[in-house]
C-alpha cells in the first residue's frame, strides 16, 4: 500500500495554533505521566523489575521461532486453533473467513492495537458486519469516526462536551450533557444491549504464555471479559512479538504494565485465557507478523519489539503532549511510533524521527528499557543515508559540515553574524523562509565571539 | 457455512505463512541473554500483608470489610441498600448471603444478563495491589463476574501473597480454561481523565476477609 507523506509539523500544527487545547492536551498527560511516578516509586525493586523484563525480552526476540513454535503446540493442546499471517490482509482475511463460517453479523471488540493496525474494522464492515468497539475511549473515537489518538487513552483529544455532543447524537443523551460519570453511564446501558447481541468476541493479547499455550488479557473496563464470556467463540488477534516464554514470568509485565501505562498498581481484571470455554466453544489465536520479523533483523531497532503498549513514553513526550496523537498519522504515535512507523515505510514517515527533542524521557520511562531516543537518532543517520532529508535540511547540514571543517570561515561567519544581526531589518530575519522564528526572537548578538574573549583575558 | 473447500485453502493459506515467518526467523540467528531467574532477595515483601491488602483494596475502589465470623457479612451486606433491594442474587458461598439465581442450573449465559448481585470465594490475595485470584472452574458460568451489577468476593486474611511473584508461584499449574485477578470494580478515565466506577462489570466491589 503507497502511503502518504506525513509531514508531522504540517500535521500539528492545526493541534499547536489551538493554544488552549494544546495546553490542556498537555495537562492531561502530564497527570497520567505524574500518577505513573507515584507507582513506580513505591516499588523500591522497581528499576530491577526493568532490567529483568528487558532481559525476558531480548531473550525471547533472539529466540523468537523456538517460543512461537512452543506456543503452538500447547495452545492446540489445549483445544485452541492457531492461525498464521504473514500481513495485515492476512489477518483481516483469517478473521472475516471464521466469522463468515459461523454466519457472523455482529461482533463486540476489546481495545487491540493490532486490529487498529490492520485496518479490521473497515475490512469487516466492507463485509456488512457490524463491528463494536467496546472500550469506552476506542466506542467515543469509533462514533465519532475518528481513529484513537493514544494506544491506551484512545480519546484523549476530545473534551467532555464533545463527548457530549456525539452522546446527544448518537445515544440519545440530553443536549448538553458533559459529565463523565452521565456520559459513562449512558455508554454502560448502549453497550450492554451490544454485548449480549454480539455473535462473536474479538479481543487483543497482552501476553502469550509459550510454556502454557495461554493469553492474558488486562482491562479495567472489563469489557474484554464481558465479551467473550457470552458468546460461544472468541478471536484474539496478537503480534508475535507478545509471546514470553514462562507463565512466572506474567509477575515481572503485570507489575510493570499498569503502573506504568495509567499508575495504577494492576488493572482492575487481568484474565488469563487457556483454551476454549468448553467443548462446544472455540478459541482462535491469530499469530501477525506484519513486518515484525523484518525488524528483528535489524540491530539498530530490534529492541522495539519489546515494546508492551503501556503508552509511558507518549504521556512522557513534550512534542506527542503539545502536538497531540494524530500528528504522527499511526496506529502507535509517540517516541515508540516514530520509532516503529518508519521501519513499515521510511519514506511516508520520514519526518516523525525529527518530532523529538532528544530529551530522552522516554527511554527513562520505558517499563521494558527500549533506548528508545537513541533509535530515534539512529532513525535521523538511517534516513540521511537512504537520501530521505528534505531539501532545506539537507541545504544546511552542508552549510553547517562547511562551517565547521573550516575554522577561517567559522570565525568569518560568526563576525558577519554579530554585525549583521545587529543592523539586519527584522524582515530578513522573520519571514516564511525562516521557520525557526515563527514563535521565537533572536537573541542579543555579543559583542565578540568567545575566542576573541579568550585572547583577549587568558592568553596575554 | 463455508464449504470445505475454501476451509482447507484458508488452512493451505496459513500453513504457507507459518512456513515463511518461521523461516525468516530461523534464518537470522540473533544473539540473547540467558532467560534471567527472579532474585528473591530483591523484591519486597510485607510484614503485615493482610494490612497492605485492605488498605490497596481502597486504593483501588474496592471496600474491603475484615470479618471475625462469615455470618457477620450478612449485616454488612443488608445495609447496602442496592443489596436490600436486589432482586436477582447468585451466590457461590451460602455461608456469606444466600442467593436466589442458581447459576449452575443455567445453560446460555445471556439469561444471568438481569444478575443484581454476583457473590464469590476468592483462592488467594495480593498485598502488593489489592487483586483476588479466582480460579475459573469454580465459577459456573464466568460471565456472572462481569454481568452482575454488583460484586462480592470472599477470601480468607490468612491467604494473602505479598506480590505477583508469589501471586504466580501460588497459582502453579496455569488455570484451564480460565483464571483471573480482581482489582476493584470496574472502571474508566477515557472521558477526559474523570475516573468513573462501573464501566461494562460491577459497578462497586465488596471484599469479604474471613479469618
Amino acid at each position: 500500500m503507497k502511503l502518504p507523506i506525513v509531514d508531522h509539523p504540517t500535521a500539528a500544527h492545526e493541534f499547536i495554533v489551538n493554544d488552549e487545547r494544546s495546553e490542556w492536551h498537555d495537562k492531561a498527560l502530564w497527570f497520567v505521566r505524574s500518577k505513573r511516578d507515584k507507582q513506580a516509586h513505591t516499588v523500591p525493586e522497581w528499576e530491577y523489575l526493568r532490567s529483568v523484563a528487558s532481559q525476558i525480552k531480548t531473550h525471547t526476540v533472539a529466540n523468537l521461532g523456538q517460543y512461537l513454535a512452543e506456543f503452538e503446540k500447547n495452545a492446540t493442546a489445549l483445544g485452541a486453533t492457531i492461525h498464521w499471517a504473514a500481513d495485515a490482509d492476512e489477518h483481516n482475511d483469517i478473521v472475516l473467513k471464521i466469522l463468515k463460517k459461523h454466519g457472523t453479523r455482529r461482533i463486540v471488540k476489546s481495545k487491540s492495537m493490532l486490529t487498529e493496525e490492520c485496518g479490521l474494522n473497515h475490512c469487516l464492515e466492507a463485509n456488512g458486519i457490524d463491528v463494536v468497539d467496546t472500550d469506552l475511549g476506542e466506542r467515543i473515537v469509533q462514533l465519532r469516526e475518528e481513529t484513537p489518538s493514544h494506544i491506551v487513552l484512545p480519546a484523549i483529544h476530545i473534551k467532555k462536551e464533545e463527548v457530549g455532543e456525539t452522546f446527544h447524537e448518537h445515544l440519545g443523551t440530553e443536549e448538553g450533557a458533559s459529565d463523565p460519570k452521565y456520559l459513562t453511564e449512558a455508554a454502560r446501558g448502549h453497550l450492554r444491549g451490544k454485548f449480549l447481541a454480539g455473535e462473536v468476541g474479538i479481543t487483543g493479547v497482552n501476553f502469550a504464555i509459550a510454556e502454557t499455550g495461554g493469553f492474558v488479557v488486562c482491562t479495567n473496563e472489563g469489557n474484554a471479559d464481558l465479551g467473550v464470556s457470552l458468546p460461544r467463540v472468541h478471536i484474539a488477534c496478537m503480534g508475535i512479538e507478545k509471546l514470553i516464554p514462562r507463565f512466572g514470568d506474567l509477575a515481572v509485565f503485570t507489575r510493570l504494565l499498569a503502573r506504568s501505562a495509567t499508575g495504577q498498581p494492576i488493572t482492575t481484571y487481568t484474565s488469563h485465557f487457556h483454551g476454549p470455554r468448553d467443548p462446544e466453544s472455540e478459541l482462535h489465536i491469530v499469530l501477525v507478523d506484519n513486518g515484525r520479523s523484518r525488524l528483528r533483523g535489524s540491530k539498530e531497532f530490534r529492541d522495539a519489539l519489546h515494546c508492551i503498549r503501556c503508552g509511558a513514553c507518549m504521556n512522557t513526550c513534550p512534542v506527542y503532549r503539545r502536538s497531540g496523537g494524530h500528528s504522527y498519522h499511526a496506529t502507535v504515535p509517540g517516541p515508540i511510533g516514530s520509532v516503529l512507523s518508519p521501519t513499515r515505510d521510511p519514506k511516508s514517515y520520514k519526518s516523525l524521527p525529527y518530532a523529538c527533542s532528544l530529551c530522552g524521557s522516554c527511554s527513562d520511562v520505558c517499563p521494558v528499557k527500549i533506548p528508545l531516543h537513541h533509535q530515534l537518532l539512529a532513525w535521523r543517520k538511517e534516513l540521511v543515508g537512504k537520501g530521505l532529508l528534505s531539501f532545506g535540511k539537507r541545504l544546511s547540514m552542508r552549510g553547517a559540515s562547511l562551517l565547521f571543517r573550516y575554522p577561517m570561515l567559522f570565525t568569518t561567519a560568526g563576525k558577519i553574524g554579530r554585525t549583521g544581526l545587529k543592523w539586519a531589518p527584522r524582515w530578513m530575519t522573520h519571514n516564511r523562509l525562516n521557520k525557526w522564528t515563527i514563535a521565537r526572537e533572536l537573541p542579543e548578538p555579543p559583542a565578540e565571539s568567545f575566542r576573541e574573549w579568550y585572547k583577549k583575558n587568558r592568553k596575554g | 457455512m463455508l464449504s470445505n473447500g475454501s476451509e482447507e485453502t484458508l488452512v493451505a493459506a496459513t500453513t504457507t505463512s507459518r512456513r515463511a515467518i518461521m523461516d525468516r526467523l530461523e534464518s537470522r540467528l540473533v544473539d540473547g541473554p540467558e532467560l534471567p531467574e527472579i532474585d528473591l532477595k530483591e523484591l519486597t515483601t510485607f510484614d503485615d500483608p493482610l494490612e497492605h491488602f485492605c488498605q490497596m483494596v481502597q486504593a483501588v475502589g474496592g471496600q474491603p470489610h475484615r470479618l471475625d465470623r462469615p455470618e457477620d457479612a450478612t449485616a454488612i451486606l443488608e445495609a447496602i441498600p442496592v443489596f436490600s433491594e436486589a432482586t436477582r442474587v447468585a451466590s457461590l458461598v451460602p455461608e456469606i448471603a444466600k442467593g436466589n439465581v442458581d447459576v449452575s442450573m443455567i445453560d446460555d449465559p445471556h439469561a444471568l444478563a438481569t444478575l443484581d448481585w454476583t457473590i464469590v470465594q476468592g483462592d488467594f490475595a495480593v498485598a502488593e495491589n489489592g487483586a483476588i485470584w479466582i480460579d475459573g472452574d469454580s465459577l459456573p458460568q464466568r460471565v456472572m463476574l462481569f454481568i452482575a451489577q454488583y460484586l462480592a468476593i470472599v477470601v480468607s486474611g490468612s491467604q494473602v501473597v505479598s506480590n505477583m511473584h508469589e501471586a504466580y508461584e501460588r497459582v502453579g499449574k496455569p488455570p484451564h480454561p480460565f483464571g483471573i485477578f480482581v482489582a476493584g470494580p470496574s472502571k474508566t478515565a477515557d472521558i477526559e481523565q474523570s475516573l468513573v466506577l462501573g464501566a461494562h462489570g460491577c459497578r462497586a466491589l465488596q471484599v469479604f476477609i474471613t479469618p
